[in-house]
């Protein structure tokens, strides 16, 4: 790590000026503490934003309010999440590890770069950090982007994205409210960065709309190593039902492309129907009909259709 | 710490391991393979903890205790703890929260010290496993540790038995995969997890009888 100053602002928006000025925002700091060790980042600065008050509650009214530095084991643990955004609570319980779910923080999560090997090795200059090309296209790519790929094939690394894009939550930062389906970036717009957050703007908050708690929902993560591991595939789902047929869904791939990748192709599948077996596994191939695997992953089309059939009989078990 | 309690006399392993660093850095300047010149000081290994200008006053909480120190902002904790406090029982193995080998409490929450700046672990309680139970009085979970037999080198116990002890504290009823989904951030290379998961087993048992 490079010797970087150690700020504790009081307000947020002492907190978005000292980013500005070569600032890096620590919330949990798990990945941030990766990226310094790396050398990925040598900042000026660390900004230390839970030296500001507030954040840290899950607020219940008609929506439900989370602030960014609530940590993944909070999540895990609220008994009203648990039963009324189900998918939320299921995707924290399989974040990383415990010590990880006890440090890291809903914010920082959403935020966290990719695991993408070349992007983590400070040796290579990818695309992503200003080179001119993406090394996984032809190199070790088994855990790369088989959807939305192109120029560059990270996937995004959160499981609690995928579970708010299947509920259809709302970011607030210091600045302005983004739809969480306007929140991540594909490489083809933006190849710097995975959301849109500007220079300076700090989540302080996700809410969940009340249209989709208590949803059927579920959320499933596969992974090489169960214990603690990135995600292969996951896939978190929401329906809402008509007695025994689903009125609306929301579906979301985690691991398979660059950002949570919604799939309305799977959510269309299923509206008016039963969910089966076969139905679920219909909306997968449906999900993963435009799917390009690279040439060491072509195992998570299959992979990813059989995640949502899981995720799919999960949630209306 | 019970190598400096050593009253054999014999030398401790860690003890050994400082003399012999000292001995190769000494042998490395007197060979030239470390730059000098016209007294320019030599550069630094980048994880040298030093005081330097930048360094700020930390005061941690470990074990009940309180201590001062000036770190650098960019110290973890594990280095502040091991190489400022000579609190070892953590230990340093990959550095960047992977294997649980650094395990301490944060008000009773296990978290990776190498994960987490010393300057950001101010204003909590941190247990590391030398506060769980000492050579003479044992925790029951530590006396279950050795019981069945739940290490082999031994490095990774550390983080297990403060991974397990936590699990404990939480629910007195920890089942088997309670204890498998405690101890998920840690790893054992030698793969004597059965042992680890049975010691933890029978110390819940021996607890709730007690």
């Amino acid at each position: 790590m490079n010797n970087f100053g150690w700020y504790e602002p009081k307000t947020i928006e002492q907190a978005s000026a000292a980013m500005k000025s070569d600032g890096a925002l620590m919330a949990g700091g798990i990945d941030l503490l990766c990226m310094l060790k790396e050398r990925l980042i040598e900042p000026k600065r660390v900004v230390n934003l839970k030296s500001v008050s507030g954040m840290r509650t899950i607020e219940n009214g008609k929506t439900i309010r989370i602030g960014a530095l609530v940590t993944p084991e909070t999540i895990e643990g609220d008994a009203n999440l648990r039963k009324r955004a189900t998918v939320l609570a299921e995707a924290a319980s399989v974040v990383a590890s415990p010590q990880i779910r006890n440090v890291g923080t809903l914010g920082g999560n959403l935020c966290q770069r990719p695991r993408c090997w070349y992007f983590r090795d400070k040796d290579v200059f990818c695309l992503k950090k200003g080179g001119d090309r993406c090394y996984s296209v032809d190199g070790s790519n088994e855990y790369h982007a088989i959807l939305g790929g192109g120029p560059c094939f990270i996937v995004h690394p959160s499981d609690l994205a995928p579970a708010l894009i299947s509920l259809d939550a709302t970011v607030k930062t210091n600045t302005r409210t983004i739809k969480i389906d306007e929140f991540f970036v594909l490489p083809e717009k933006n190849v710097h960065a995975e959301n849109v957050l500007e220079p300076g703007e700090i989540i302080t908050e996700v809410e969940l709309p009340a249209e989709w708690l208590d949803a059927k929902s579920s959320y499933v993560k596969v992974r090489e190593r169960p214990s603690f591991d990135w995600a292969l595939t996951s896939c978190a789902v929401a329906f809402k039902m008509n007695g025994s047929k689903v009125s609306a869904a929301r579906i979301a791939f985690g691991g398979v492309a660059p950002i949570p990748w919604r799939s309305k192709e799977a959510e269309e599948e299923l509206v008016g129907k039963e969910i089966s077996e076969s139905t679920a596994r219909t909306a997968g191939r449906a999900a993963m009909a435009d799917a390009l695997p690279l040439a060491d992953n072509p195992y998570k089309v299959e992979l990813a259709v059989n995640t949502l059939v899981m995720a799919a009989l999960q949630a209306v078990q | 710490m019970p190598e400096d309690a050593d009253k054999s006399g014999s030398v401790s392993r860690r003890k050994f391991l400082a003399s012999a660093g000292g001995a190769i850095a000494a042998a490395g300047v007197a060979g030239g393979l470390l730059t000098k010149t016209d007294g320019a000081a030599v550069p630094k290994p980048v994880d040298e903890i030093d005081d330097v200008e930048g360094a700020v006053d930390v005061k941690l909480r470990v074990n009940g205790k309180i201590y001062n120190l000036k770190v650098q902002p960019r110290v973890t904790l594990l280095d502040a703890l091991r190489e400022r406090l000579q609190i070892t029982g953590p230990k340093r193995v990959c550095d960047r929260g992977n294997c649980g080998g650094c395990t301490v409490l944060k008000d009773g929450k296990p978290i990776y010290a190498c994960m987490m700046l010393a300057v950001d672990a101010q204003n909590s309680a941190l247990t590391t496993v030398e506060g769980i139970g000492t050579p003479d009085n044992l925790s029951e979970l530590q006396k279950q540790f050795v019981e069945h037999d739940g290490l082999m080198c031994g490095f990774c116990t550390p983080g297990f038995v403060t991974s397990c002890h936590a699990a404990l504290k939480a629910n007195p009823k920890a089942t088997l995969e309670d204890i498998k989904r405690a101890c998920a951030g840690n790893i054992c290379r030698c793969g004597t997890f059965n042992r680890v998961f049975e010691a933890a087993l029978a110390a819940a048992k021996k607890m709730r009888s007690a």
